[in-house]
């Protein structure tokens, strides 16, 4: 049985990873896939905590935020789809007309 | 039926169940009818919501857990519920011209708004984690794909990209302090958390938890620092979505705010209170600064928006019931007086003009006295000047925090309030002292000028006579977890 | 009834604003001016109900609505008429109506649309500025204070076609955001202090309280209440904006910038007068203030050319007696000097504007003179309230500035005495420097007097009818206080007694002078003497002025420029708008816009989120392109916000 530490371990690495990936990344599908892996490590979180606890609503919780995130996911690429088809690349440095 | 769910606790979600079925008629409606009957869909949409606040009506007196504590429905509630649907009308009312001008065929644009309204009830009523994080997912998908709506338009794309990434990322945040909570309690609900978490604040663990949480719920309501998209975001969605979001997803994210932390963190109040304290000062402080230089109505309003943010987190941190109820009032007038001035910017849309700088405004009240003299009103209200329903959001905030001992923090507001009316006047000037004009005349069509004479009648009408709205909101205010509020500890 | 005198100016402003187009200006102005006048029949009617009320405490009350109501906290619309809100009244309704009718004619040169826009701003103004002096508690009154703020924004305004001249706007602005400032966190902390916001209410709990000898709560209301009033009246260093508001229309400059609005400051002291009372430092800052504007504005005034100009920093010496007046507890004087200044500056200021009429358009004193013989009218009239203001005796001025200067002296303030008699002298010669400029001596001495019309024609009928009524009043409205050392009996000052009670020993603790009364009978040889030396230096200001300006303007001219300097330095009004500009404008520009907008939103956050991702990141190059409205900015903002908040709460 996997104790709830090394979970919640994983859990951390990776939200770091995606947080990292979130502010480093330039591509906007990359920030995307970033966003899922912090959401993931919620869900790895969540799932420990609901095995500890021996409580339902943890996985509950798990199983609609996976479902949120592939909506988020559809929408989100739906959106970048559309910002293509008016101008190449998926840069999001580019995204720069509304500022200041 | 699964178990600890009864039909009654449907019942009790009626309001919620006859817009979600309005908002599926809306969207078959839509197929069914034929093109360019954007005016059509509208009406129907104007009804599912009438439908919905009628349905309200039964439940003026109740106060019930439902589901076993997923949603609460009390006046706390019932106050935001309406102010939601309240908004929403008049979204779609200020809609149905935009969309002809921009040319975008309604399709599921009001099927949206619906949606987004139906993701703020949950929000409001959310007692539980699971059922306020669906609530606000709800909301902010309908929103990042409205902000988007209008797809030949980069700058509807950009606003709805950035509205994205970054919303995406502020619910990764948000969410690992949820889990977090979670873990900690051993519960999802929010009232039976509050009472595992007594006695143990100084647990670093919560504390990380609390502070995650404050930072995605600070996003949505745009406090500074967490406040960059919305500048963006509002200057580049459409003009009745940015409305709406200033308006709407701001006011259910309060409520989500007071939800999570007064009924679920009392306990922890001394810590939280600090934090707020210091968004509220800088959020003010930051966002009317930075709206004194704008010369895009909207962007200025965007800033501005943030600022009566963070005049609203003072209700939160006097945490008493009476600075909820201000909080309650403050979101209310907010909503008509924001929406008025968006109704305004909608009316300056032509087919020659995007009708949001500043200079399109002069003269305004040669060309269009009605509408110069609402946008009068608004402003005058958004900075706070009596009779107008403004003066009275703003008196109330910075009494319950006189009440709560924070009175400095009342200073700093009426500071901000003093710099605010600086550029809030500064269009009223524009509009009737100014005599250049430019593009065609504005014209009024009957949906906007129902919205906007809805606007100006509450804006004015609340400033006059207030006492009606402040006894509603003391009542609601009451029923938030009214057993928390008078255990938390000072 | 009292509901009526602020409602029948604000029909008329419904009226002209949303019929204003379609009816004939003849009817635009006809109903604005009926409304004021209808106005002016209400108030004389109430004022007369006031007087029959038994003395001590007479008051007519008027609640109009329950406004705010709360639990223990309840605020109503409430009227109140007492002694100082009856003058008040009738000097707002009574200048402003005849300022109504002078406009009709004034006015006649603007399009129709633009003329019921004109009157319906004014009536607004009236009605806001009647809702100030009646309104019986801060909310009330705070309702008017902002009201006429707006009014006379888009009064000043009116004239505005060029970008530049909003300019006198953005400095109204700011001035105003200072003041309002200061009247706000005023009340703020008044209602903290004593937990309600009724004036009457106010004054019942200081009462019972005794003077703050150090600086205390009343002292910091009571300043900050100063501080809204020294904004609105123009007082230093808050003055700056009412010279630049005479871009307006020449009337609104009498009506708003020099008989009504700008006392609104005064009348805010005069209403809180047991608060101010039970603050002596305060009183001491106000009067100081007070009589060092009054220098100030007079010194400048002696060397603008514009005759506006020369008008609005009289006014602004006038208001400072009214304060030093305030300041010394001699609350029923300073109100006198209002009453009797609202005539004689709107007089002065409409007859200057008959002057602009007539000369179309043109300000400069430089280019005028000998206008005595074309605008007979005009210069007589003027004459008058030129007397007036100098303190020529047997006219309004000399006996509400005597007033003033003789319960400044005869409280013991010697000093204050002086330079406010240093003024005096100056307000005569700066005052007929104007007269023997513009009405004297011969015309065309400078560039531009050629194009003059030949014939100039004097005040149309209505408005000599103004200027005659005003010289009129100008020359009895001063007998209403008659003082005891001249066989009056000071009926004027008597009859606002009621509204200033402070009782005998807060005076006393306070280091006021003692009963009004007892003063007069003890000193009434000393008030002869004080009257004697006044009008001493009335004569000699007159004479200096005839000397330098009529009969050797070449002295004038050695005298500017022997003092070169001096000269320089009150042409440029003491560099205070410069002064400003370096030391408050550009500051605030450059924190909102280059510091917090480009700054700290760009530039800042943008410059410490770098330093966050080059740790996070580790790649510098990439986060050197970072810029404002990039997505990832703005996620590290939010980033960053968490970690700090995180570090507080762990370093704590």
């Amino acid at each position: 049985m996997v104790p709830v530490g090394a979970c919640l371990g994983l859990s951390a690495v990776l939200f770091g990873i995606g947080l990292i990936g979130f502010l480093s990344r330039r591509n906007i599908i990359l920030m995307l896939v970033s966003v899922e892996i912090m959401l993931n490590a919620v869900n790895v979180s969540l799932a420990g905590f609901s095995r500890q606890l021996q409580d339902q609503r943890g996985q509950v919780l798990a199983l609609f935020v996976i479902a949120v995130a592939a909506a988020e996911a559809a929408v989100g690429l739906g959106l970048v789809l559309a910002l293509s088809r008016n101008r190449p690349g998926v840069n999001v440095e580019d995204l720069t007309q509304l500022k200041w | 039926m699964p178990p600890g769910i009864t039909f009654g606790d449907f019942y009790n979600i009626l309001p919620e169940l006859v817009l979600t079925a309005g908002s599926l008629v809306v969207l078959i409606a839509d197929v069914l009818l034929p093109r360019r009957s954007g005016g059509w869909l509208a009406w129907i949409t104007l009804i599912v919501i009438g439908a919905t606040l009628a349905s309200l009506v039964p439940f003026r007196e109740t106060r019930v857990e439902v589901a076993n504590g997923l949603i609460a429905v009390d006046q706390f509630a019932l106050f935001f519920k309406v102010v939601f649907l309240g908004a929403a009308a008049l979204t779609v009312l200020m809609s149905v011209r935009y969309l002809e001008i921009e040319g975008a065929s309604p399709g599921e644009y009001y099927f949206l708004i619906l949606c987004a309204t139906l993701g703020m009830m949950i929000m409001a009523g959310g007692i539980d984690l699971i059922t306020i994080f669906i609530g606000l997912e709800t909301m902010a998908v309908s929103f990042y794909i409205l902000a988007g709506f209008i797809k030949p338009n980069q700058r509807s794309n950009e606003a709805a990209v950035k509205y994205f990434l970054l919303g995406a990322f502020s619910l990764g945040i948000l969410l690992y302090g949820m889990s977090l909570m979670y873990g900690l309690s051993g519960t999802t609900n929010l009232r039976v958390m509050a009472m595992t978490f007594a006695g143990q604040e100084s647990d670093p663990r919560l504390i990380l938890a609390v502070m995650l949480v404050a930072a995605g719920v600070g996003f949505k309501i745009a406090a500074v620092p967490f406040h960059m998209w919305a500048p963006d975001v509002y200057e580049g969605a459409p003009t009745p979505i940015t409305a709406f979001l200033s308006v709407g997803s701001t006011a259910a994210s309060f409520a989500m705010l007071l939800r999570i932390f007064l009924e679920g963190l009392p306990s922890m109040k001394p810590e939280w209170r600090v934090l707020f304290e210091g968004l509220a000062i800088v959020t003010m402080t930051v966002g009317n600064l930075a709206a004194l230089t704008q010369s895009n109505l909207k962007r200025m309003l965007a800033y501005s928006s943030i600022a009566h943010a963070g005049y609203v987190l003072i209700g939160v941190v006097a945490g008493t019931p009476r600075g909820v109820a201000a909080m309650l009032i403050y979101v209310l007038v907010y909503a008509f007086m924001q929406l008025g001035a968006f109704i305004v910017i909608v009316l300056m849309r032509r087919q020659d003009i995007v009708g949001d700088e500043l200079k399109d405004f002069s003269g305004l009240h040669v060309r269009h006295p009605f509408a110069a003299f609402a946008m009068l009103m608004f402003m005058l209200s958004l900075g706070g000047i009596p009779p107008t329903a403004g003066f009275m959001g703003k008196f109330w905030l910075f009494g319950a925090a006189i009440d709560a001992g924070y009175v400095w923090l009342a200073v700093i507001g009426v500071l901000n309030s003093a710099i605010s009316l600086y550029y809030y006047i500064r269009i009223v000037v524009f509009m009737y002292v100014k005599k250049e004009t430019a593009g065609s005349e504005p014209t009024m069509s009957p949906a906007l000028g129902i919205a906007l004479a809805v606007a100006v009648i509450a804006t004015i009408a609340l400033g006059v006579y207030p006492r009606l709205l402040f006894e509603l909101a003391e009542a609601s205010a009451r029923t938030l977890g009214a057993a928390a509020i008078t255990t938390a500890i000072r | 009834m009292l509901r009526l005198i602020p409602v029948l100016p604000f029909l008329g402003f419904l009226v002209n604003a949303s019929f204003g187009r379609r009816i004939s200006r003849r009817a635009a102005g006809a109903v604005a001016s009926a409304v004021m006048l209808a106005s002016l029949v209400v108030a004389l009617v109430a004022a007369g109900n006031l007087v029959g009320l038994p003395n001590p405490g007479r008051a007519l009350v008027e609640p109009a609505f329950s406004w705010i109501s709360s639990g223990d906290f309840s605020v109503n619309a409430t009227l109140r008429l007492d002694p100082l809100s009856a003058v008040m009244i009738l000097v707002v309704t009574g200048i402003g109506s005849l300022i109504h009718i002078y406009s009709t004619a004034y006015m006649d040169k603007e399009t129709d649309s633009e003329y019921a826009r004109y009157f319906s701003y004014l009536n607004l103004f009236a009605a806001f500025m009647l809702v100030l002096v009646l309104g019986s508690n801060f909310l009330v009154m705070f309702v008017g204070w902002e009201g006429v703020g707006l009014c006379s924004y888009l009064l000043v305004g009116f004239w505005y076609q060029k970008e530049s001249a909003s300019d006198a706007g953005k400095k109204a602005f700011i001035v105003n955001r200072i003041g309002d400032f200061g009247f706000l966190l005023g009340v703020l902390l008044a209602y903290v202090r004593f937990s309600t916001l009724d004036f009457q209410d106010l004054a019942r709990s200081a009462s019972a309280l005794s003077p703050e000898t150090s600086f205390g709560t009343l002292s910091l209301i009571t300043l900050l209440l100063f501080v809204g009033a020294a904004g609105k009246s123009a007082q230093i260093p808050l003055h700056v904006w009412l010279p630049d508001a005479m871009e307006g229309p020449t009337p609104v400059s009498a009506l708003i910038h020099a008989a009504t609005m700008v006392t609104a400051g005064v009348y805010l002291i005069g209403r809180n007068a047991v608060l101010f009372s039970h603050a002596p430092i305060t009183l001491t800052i106000v009067a100081a203030i007070g009589v060092a504007t009054a220098l100030l504005a007079a010194t400048i005034g002696l060397v603008q050319n514009d005759i506006k100009r020369v008008l609005a920093y009289s006014t602004v010496s006038q208001l400072g007696y009214m304060f030093l007046a305030m300041g010394v507890g001699a609350y029923a004087a300073g109100i006198f000097h209002l009453y009797t200044h609202a005539f004689f500056k709107a007089l002065l200021f409409l007859g200057s504007g008959a002057v602009i009429h007539a000369l179309g358009g043109e300000q400069d004193l430089r280019r005028m003179g000998g206008l005595r013989r074309e605008l007979p009218i005009a210069y007589s009239t003027f004459l008058v309230g030129a007397m007036a203001i100098a303190g020529v005796p047997g006219l309004a001025g000399f006996f509400s500035k005597d007033e003033v200067l003789f319960q400044t002296y005869a409280g013991g303030h010697t000093l204050l005495w002086i330079v406010g008699l240093v003024t005096s002298l100056l307000t005569a010669i700066y005052m007929f420097r104007l007269v023997f400029l513009a009405f004297h001596g011969a015309r065309g001495e400078e560039p531009g007097a050629a194009h003059h019309p030949s014939h100039l024609h004097d005040a149309p009928p209505a408005m000599a009818l103004a200027l005659i009524v005003l010289a009129l009043g100008s020359i009895v409205a001063g007998y209403a206080g008659l003082p005891r050392a001249l066989g009056g009996s000071n009926r004027f000052e008597r009859f606002l007694e009621p509204s200033f009670i402070v009782s005998q020993e807060t005076r006393r603790a306070a280091g006021l002078q003692g009963d009004l009364e007892e003063a007069e009978t003890a000193t009434a040889s000393l008030e002869v003497g004080l009257m004697a030396v006044s009008t001493l230096v009335a004569a000699g200001g007159i004479g200096l002025a005839f000397f330098f300006f009529l009969r050797n303007p070449r002295a004038a001219d050695d005298m500017v420029n022997r003092f070169a300097g001096l000269h320089r330095v009150l042409a440029n009004k003491y560099y205070v708008d410069e002064i400003y500009d370096v030391t408050v404008v550009q500051p605030i520009r450059i924190v909102s816009e280059d510091g917090l907008w480009r700054g700290i939103d760009v530039r800042a956050i943008d410059g410490t989120v770098n330093m966050v991702g080059e740790t996070v990141v580790g790649s510098s190059e990439i986060l050197r392109r970072l810029q404002a409205g990039s997505v990832r900015v703005s996620a590290a903002s939010l980033f960053l916000g968490v970690v700090l908040i995180l570090g507080y709460y762990l370093w704590r």
